[in-house]
């Protein structure tokens, strides 16, 4: 028999990669997975975490869909209170990691092999059992699913991704205006006031 | 001074002289301050959406921020209805709403709803106020947010124990109003260019140039181009110059459709493209190039592609696009509108057409018209004639029905001086009929309430009709209406009724000389249609201009016999 017949082998859906910088306040979150839920643009991967700035959120977004999904989500975003700035990365070069833990079922016959995989990947092991190996792997998402796809044979018991993150390239000065977008409006404090109460107000510091 | 009474000052430091609401346990402590701040009308509706929705009539008018409040949980959610109306016109509107001590929040106390999160998708922003000493500069905030950019509604919920704890600080004064960006000088040349080469150019606008509605009739009659207004954008216009096609879209006009399927140039100004505009999309306008004026960035290409985005102040864009105009001399392309125009059938025999067409031809020019939602509403969109802008009210993205009557409460009160009149059908009259008692009240007196009575949901009986083979399920309401003109007298509201054609003169004649707020029933045959429409689905090009012929109007009993049996 040749080639077994891949079942759905369709064009892979085009994904878009976004950074979004929010307001720390609470709701954030839900307002930006609902404007993306509402609208019908399917999130594959989301990541938050806080920045370098008190006061301001980072979000990592990937959305399936082609260019217009996100164009569309980027103006749909831009009217949020919250968002104080989006990078659309597809415009830019970046870099973006992903952090994934797998569980390995192991035997005394595979044990080495698979200790010599991990090694190749530059895996580190972060819990040893009887019976499993728990490797943690950095990379971008192409290494990472290489990773699994090596691992999976032995019989891979669990695994857990941290879906991506992202920053653009070289120093923030060199890239061009229209990447960022909302760049015009200066960063806004949480809530505007005439005078702002010295320790109240959450001034948030001019990014770039 | 507590949270409460900050909050009144920063409202009355804003302009706001009237709130509409309704109070319960978790906003006691705002009313018990509302004794403090005689300078502020509260308005006590019968509901919430009542008040929400007067809230909405008053900022339609005035182009005024309208506030509207209510209490915790069922309070907050009677207002849901009246929220999502504002997000999809635009309406600047405040919401304010008490809720549950701090402490009991997320834990379902009495009366708790998560009104930011039922809202969130509502709203322009919200807010919860977690410390008083934010109370005030939020609600400043949200005043901004909600006047600033593409107007829009937002909530601020505070709870009780926050309403009750001191406050310390200054009150807030109005911020400036943002300057709105203006378009870009290019973008401007681009369109410039398409607009001197046209062969069959047209102009079509909506709500977002209410307030250019000056620079906008310049900008026609500079460059002698026909303009056409959508259902928001009536009044933006006047009705009376020749240059006028009417309103595009389901029931639309003939010249209007027709126009926006054969135009070369579509020059949008202030609108979004609503699907009950457009017809099938890829059938919108297959012809033009597409010029696309518009604040908010999201509605350019979101639903029609656009050959040059214009992005800013309406009103700015008009005056530049105005700049070194002279007229186009296209006498193939004004001869072509003429003949579409022609084609316009105005009812000329008894039926709901004939009395919508009765009442608003006798509005002046300086009245409100406001209607509710149903074949009265498109009759009244047809058959109104508008010479400014903000005199036409009515419930265009959401299309609530409900919405009419104390969306013509709030109007009127911004507006005293002046007729509200709201057209109304005998189903929606119905969802908010109890603001009767805020007339009252109030002694409102220039409230002219029209309801045209056909006993039916006549627009879900019109599809009915047209798309489900006659069989008229729920939609019969004859059997059980109440008499509406005791129903109105029961509210203290002088009622009149006219039931043909000969009637009718005499009775809007006493329903608008009488002092008072008054009721006007008008009992019109049981079925009729809207005409032209253009099915759902179809495109604009395939509009039906006139109604398909059909069988003779069965007796009333038959009809009732008929809806029953559905
Ligand atoms: C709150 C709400 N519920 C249901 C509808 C659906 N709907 C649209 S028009 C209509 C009929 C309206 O009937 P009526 O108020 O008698 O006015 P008519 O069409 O007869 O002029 C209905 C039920 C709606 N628009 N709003």
């Amino acid at each position: 028999m040749t080639q077994a017949t891949i079942p759905h082998q369709r064009e892979p859906n085009p994904e878009q990669l976004l950074s979004i910088l929010v307001r720390d306040e609470p709701r954030v979150l839900t307002r930006i997975t609902a404007l993306f839920g509402r609208r019908g643009y399917n999130i594959k991967s989301l990541s938050v975490g806080s920045t370098e700035h008190p006061g301001v959120s980072r979000m990592t977004i990937v959305v399936s869909g082609d260019r217009g999904v996100v164009e569309q989500a980027i103006r749909q975003l831009e009217k949020l209170h919250d968002v104080v700035r989006i990078i659309d990365h597809s415009l830019e070069k970046y870099v973006d990691r992903e952090l994934v833990l797998v569980k390995v079922a192991i035997t005394p016959e595979n044990r080495v092999e698979v200790r010599q995989i991990a090694e190749d990947f530059r895996s580190r092991i972060v819990d040893v059992g009887r019976h499993a190996l728990t490797f943690e792997v950095t990379g971008d998402e192409g290494k990472l699913t290489a990773f699994i796809e090596q691992m999976r044979p032995f019989g891979i018991l669990e695994t857990m991704r941290t879906g991506r993150i992202a920053l653009t390239r070289g120093s923030n000065a060199d890239i061009p205006g229209h990447v960022y977008h909302g760049e015009t409006q200066a960063l806004r404090p949480a809530v505007q006031i005439e005078q702002p109460r010295e320790e109240r107000a959450r001034e948030v510091p001019n990014l770039f | 001074m507590n949270g409460a009474r900050a909050l009144w000052a920063t409202l009355a430091s804003h302009g706001v002289s009237t709130v509409f609401g309704y109070p319960g346990g978790a906003i006691m402590p705002v009313y018990d301050a509302l004794t403090y701040y005689p300078e502020v009308r509260h308005v006590l509706t019968r509901h919430e959406q009542g008040a929400a929705h007067a809230a909405e009539g008053w900022a339609k008018a005035t182009g005024e921020i309208g506030v509207c409040m209510a209490t915790s949980g069922p309070g907050a959610t009677n207002l849901v209805t009246g929220l999502a109306d504002a997000m999809l016109d635009s309406v600047p509107l405040l919401a304010i709403t008490g809720n549950v001590a701090s402490h009991l929040m997320g834990t379902d106390a009495f009366q708790e709803a998560d009104i930011t999160g039922i809202t969130l998708p509502i709203t322009k922003h919200n807010y919860v106020v977690r410390d008083v000493q934010d109370l005030p500069r939020i609600v400043a905030e949200a005043i901004r947010i909600a006047r600033s950019g593409r107007p829009g509604p937002v909530l601020v919920d505070i709870p009780k124990d926050i309403q009750l704890a001191p406050y310390h600080g200054e009150i807030p004064v109005p911020h400036a109003r943002p300057e709105i960006p203006a378009p870009s000088q290019d973008a401007i040349d681009r369109a410039l260019e398409l607009i001197r080469a046209a062969q069959r150019p047209v102009i079509m606008v909506g709500g977002g140039s209410l307030d250019a509605a000056a620079e906008v009739t310049a900008l026609a009659r500079a460059w002698d181009i026909p303009v056409i207004t959508t259902l928001m954008g009536l009044g933006a216009f006047p009705n009376s110059d020749p240059l006028w096609l009417g309103m595009p879209g389901m029931h639309g006009s003939v010249a209007a459709n027709r126009a926006i399927s054969e135009a070369d140039v579509l020059i949008g100004i202030g609108l979004r493209f609503d699907d009950r505009v457009t017809g099938r999309v890829n059938g919108f306008a297959p012809k033009a190039s597409i010029i696309h004026v518009e604040l908010d960035a999201a509605e350019i290409g979101k639903i029609i592609r656009t050959h040059v985005p214009v992005r800013g102040d309406a009103k700015v864009a008009a005056q530049m696009l105005a700049q070194g105009a002279s007229p186009l001399d296209r006498p193939e392309w004004k001869a072509q509108l003429e003949e579409w125009k022609s084609r316009t059938q105005l009812p000329d025999h008894w039926g709901a057409g004939y009395a919508v067409k009765s009442v608003v031809d006798r509005l002046r020019p300086d009245d409100i018209l406001s209607s509710d939602v149903g074949q009265h509403q498109m009759l009244a969109a047809q058959l109104a004639r508008f010479e400014k802008p903000r005199r036409w009210i009515n419930s265009g993205g959401l299309g609530t029905m409900g919405f009419g009557f104390p969306a013509a409460i709030g109007a009127g009160m911004a507006e005293p001086g002046v007729r509200s009149v709201v057209i109304a059908g005998d189903g929606g009259f119905q969802m908010t009929a109890q603001e009767l008692a805020t007339l009252k009240m109030y002694d409102v007196r220039n409230v002219k309430i029209c309801i045209i009575n056909n006993s039916f949901l006549g627009m879900v009986r019109q599809w009915q009709e047209m798309f489900h083979g006659k069989r008229y399920s729920e939609v019969w309401l004859g059997d059980s209406n109440p008499d509406f003109i005791k129903l109105a007298d029961a509210y203290g509201v002088p009622g009149y009724r006219a039931s043909s054609a000969e009637d009718l003169p005499a009775a809007i004649d006493a329903w608008l000389a009488d002092p008072n707020s008054a009721l006007l029933e008008v009992v019109v045959p049981h079925e009729h249609a809207v005409f032209p429409m253009v099915p759902a689905g179809a495109a604009l090009y395939e509009m039906l201009e006139t109604e398909p012929a059909r069988t003779p109007q069965p007796e009333m009993a038959e009809v009732a016999e008929e809806a029953r049996n559905a």
